[in-house]
């Protein structure tokens, strides 16, 4: 539905919108550092870090990894700063009052990831690492979100429809819809198999272990564990990791094959002047890079450079899918209401239904 | 009449406690590896660490295979599985220190009970993070440089219980905890002695922590006994 109250776009907030979706990305590459690097636990107290106040913790004592946890603490505490800013300057200026809701729940989103991040240390539970990490992701869309919303882009894709170009038929946004959510479930298997601290479970490439289908019986998994002499002695990979590292290779290659397939229906559909159907061949260009990333973390061993470079492409792969579909969604072609409640080209339902 | 009967018991409890002793037995042997192991490896992080690289003279490599001229097999933990005779307690505590941003020694096995102190012998910062896999306490503790020495207890058996300083990623111990005194870690020869085993048959084990663990059966009596494990190896 297009918003009736949005009538004059803000162009600071915009930019501060965008600055905070900016930085949280910076901050998504902060925390796959810490998690490249082991350093999830090298500080083992917080709020504090090593008993003094976080904002105080000498300079000196950033060593090893604690320069890792401590940097990516001191930044997302500057990005939870940023989004109380967004939500309060959001709920003040905005007219929209869904943009205010969605600038409230990044702010309760923050505070939730705050505080998963905080109690992943104090409980010492690795598991909610997992979480730390998804949450991340989600958060990442959801400041991005909020400057498409704020954007003098959206504010003429609302409000001047003679503009938005050529409908989106609902076929290719529920396309676009299915694999962004398989990106979602492939940034959730990610972050777990990030979060077991295993390593690699399957160190070559393009086979695993030296077979299409890795052997995965205990004889073999004891084999591949002996042969392992990491001097970050990693724990014993399992027959589940292994799995789930070929579940990860497996739907990557549908979800190159799907974001292909976005890209080519985008062009035969809108054209290749439409900026949807840009975005769709950035979204194209980032999968594969995504994909060389995988390769390369694999191929390197898992370097820590390597393997975040993968969780940050993997973020912006998530996100520009989500906001192709978002744009679209405006541009959808259906018995669409106008502003003034009229059906335009009613569908045979719509009008049965009436 | 009294004297003479304290001294008539005393000496009987002296003589049966003597007797218990010259019956208890050592158990010997050698573990070996077959094969040739995967080499270590050069520890590069810590080598390029400023503080911790400073400290040491020579390469610092990994020690996961630790196998001597003869194919003895060191750092092999191998242990009788007696359950409940811990004397944990009043054993001194075990030490392990942070010494050259390592862990040392980086295999060891104490007892339910004892004291295991953490020393940190380092110029620099460590955090202390065990982690348990059979419902110990995880701790993580941060030690300073200079700071005082870490003490902890374990209630639990456990093979090869991790501690790891997250600051500097390669550092790690494997402690493993009997509940028996009857335990030992083989040498750089690979050889090992369980000392003053009453008389009896037990399950003995041996176990490397990346080779796993083999399972044999010994009868103790009043002599020493040698246990022949098969030798290690790679499949």
């Amino acid at each position: 539905m297009i918003p009736k109250s949005f009538t004059t776009p803000n162009r600071w907030l915009f930019r501060f919108a965008a600055l905070t979706a900016f930085f949280t990305f910076l901050l998504l590459g902060a925390g796959g550092l810490v998690t490249s690097h082991e350093a999830g636990m090298s500080v083992p107290d917080w709020p504090n870090s090593y008993g003094y106040n976080m904002f105080l913790f000498p300079p000196s004592k950033w060593i090893g990894g604690i320069f890792y946890e401590h940097t990516h603490r001191l930044w997302a505490t500057l990005v939870g700063f940023m989004t109380t800013v967004l939500m309060v300057w959001l709920w003040r200026s905005d007219e929209r009052a869904w943009v205010k809701k969605l600038g409230v729940a990044a702010f309760l989103g923050v505070v939730i990831q705050g505080v998963l991040g905080g109690l992943r240390v104090t409980l010492k539970m690795d598991d909610l690492g997992i979480f730390h990490g998804i949450v991340a992701q989600s958060f990442f869309v959801l400041t991005c979100a909020l400057a498409l919303f704020t954007s003098p882009f959206w504010f003429r894709l609302t409000q001047q429809p003679e503009k938005q170009g050529k409908r989106v038929a609902g076929g290719l946004r529920r396309h676009v819809a299915y694999v962004a959510g398989l990106i979602f479930l492939q940034l959730i298997l990610g972050a777990t198999m990030r979060h077991q601290h295993a390593g690699l479970s399957i160190s070559d490439f393009p086979l695993a272990h030296g077979q299409l289908w890795p052997d995965t019986s205990p004889a073999a998994i004891a084999r591949y564990n002996a042969a392992r002499v990491d001097p970050d002695q990693l724990n014993p990979i399992t027959a589940f990791q292994v799995i789930l590292q070929m579940i990860h290779r497996i739907m990557a290659l549908l979800i190159v094959l799907g974001v292909a397939a976005a890209a080519m229906l985008s062009l035969k559909r809108l054209g290749k002047g439409d900026y949807l159907t840009r975005l769709a061949f950035l979204w194209l260009g980032l999968i594969l890079v995504q994909a060389g990333l995988g390769i390369m973390t694999v191929l390197s061993n898992k370097a820590a450079d390597v393997a975040t470079a993968h969780v940050l492409v993997g973020a912006l792969v998530l996100a520009v899918g989500a906001v192709w579909f978002m744009v679209a969604s405006v541009r959808r072609e259906e018995a669409a209401e106008c502003e003034s409640g009229t059906l335009i080209n009613p569908s045979p339902a719509v009008i049965g239904s009436k | 009449m009294v004297y003479m009967k304290k001294a008539l018991i005393l000496s009987l409890m002296g003589g049966l406690a003597l007797g218990i002793a010259a019956k208890a037995g050592n158990i010997t042997g050698e573990i070996k590896f077959q094969g040739t192991p995967p080499p270590n490896v050069e520890i590069i992080p810590l080598e390029n660490d400023p503080v911790c690289g400073a400290l040491h003279k020579d390469k610092p490599f990994t020690h996961f295979y630790e196998v001597g001229p003869n194919g003895g097999l060191a750092d092999v933990v191998v242990a009788l599985q007696v359950t409940g005779k811990s004397t944990g307690a009043s054993a001194p505590p075990a030490v392990l220190d942070q010494r050259g941003c390592i862990y040392l020694p980086g295999i060891m096995a104490i007892q339910t009970g004892q004291k295991l102190v953490v020393k940190n012998s380092d110029p620099c910062i460590h955090n202390v993070h065990t982690t348990s896999k059979n419902g110990n306490p995880e701790h993580n503790d941060a030690q300073m440089a200079g700071g005082p020495d870490l003490t902890y207890t374990f209630d639990k058996p456990e093979d090869f219980m991790k501690f790891q300083c997250d600051v500097h990623p390669w550092m790690f111990a494997w402690v493993t905890i009997e509940d028996s005194p009857y335990y030992c870690v083989t040498d750089t020869n690979g050889d090992f002695v369980i000392k003053n085993v009453p008389p009896g048959t037990y399950t003995i084990t041996a176990s490397h922590r990346k080779l796993g663990t083999q399972t044999l059966q010994v009868t103790v009596t009043d002599s020493d006994v040698k246990v022949d494990f098969p030798a290690f190896t790679i499949k």
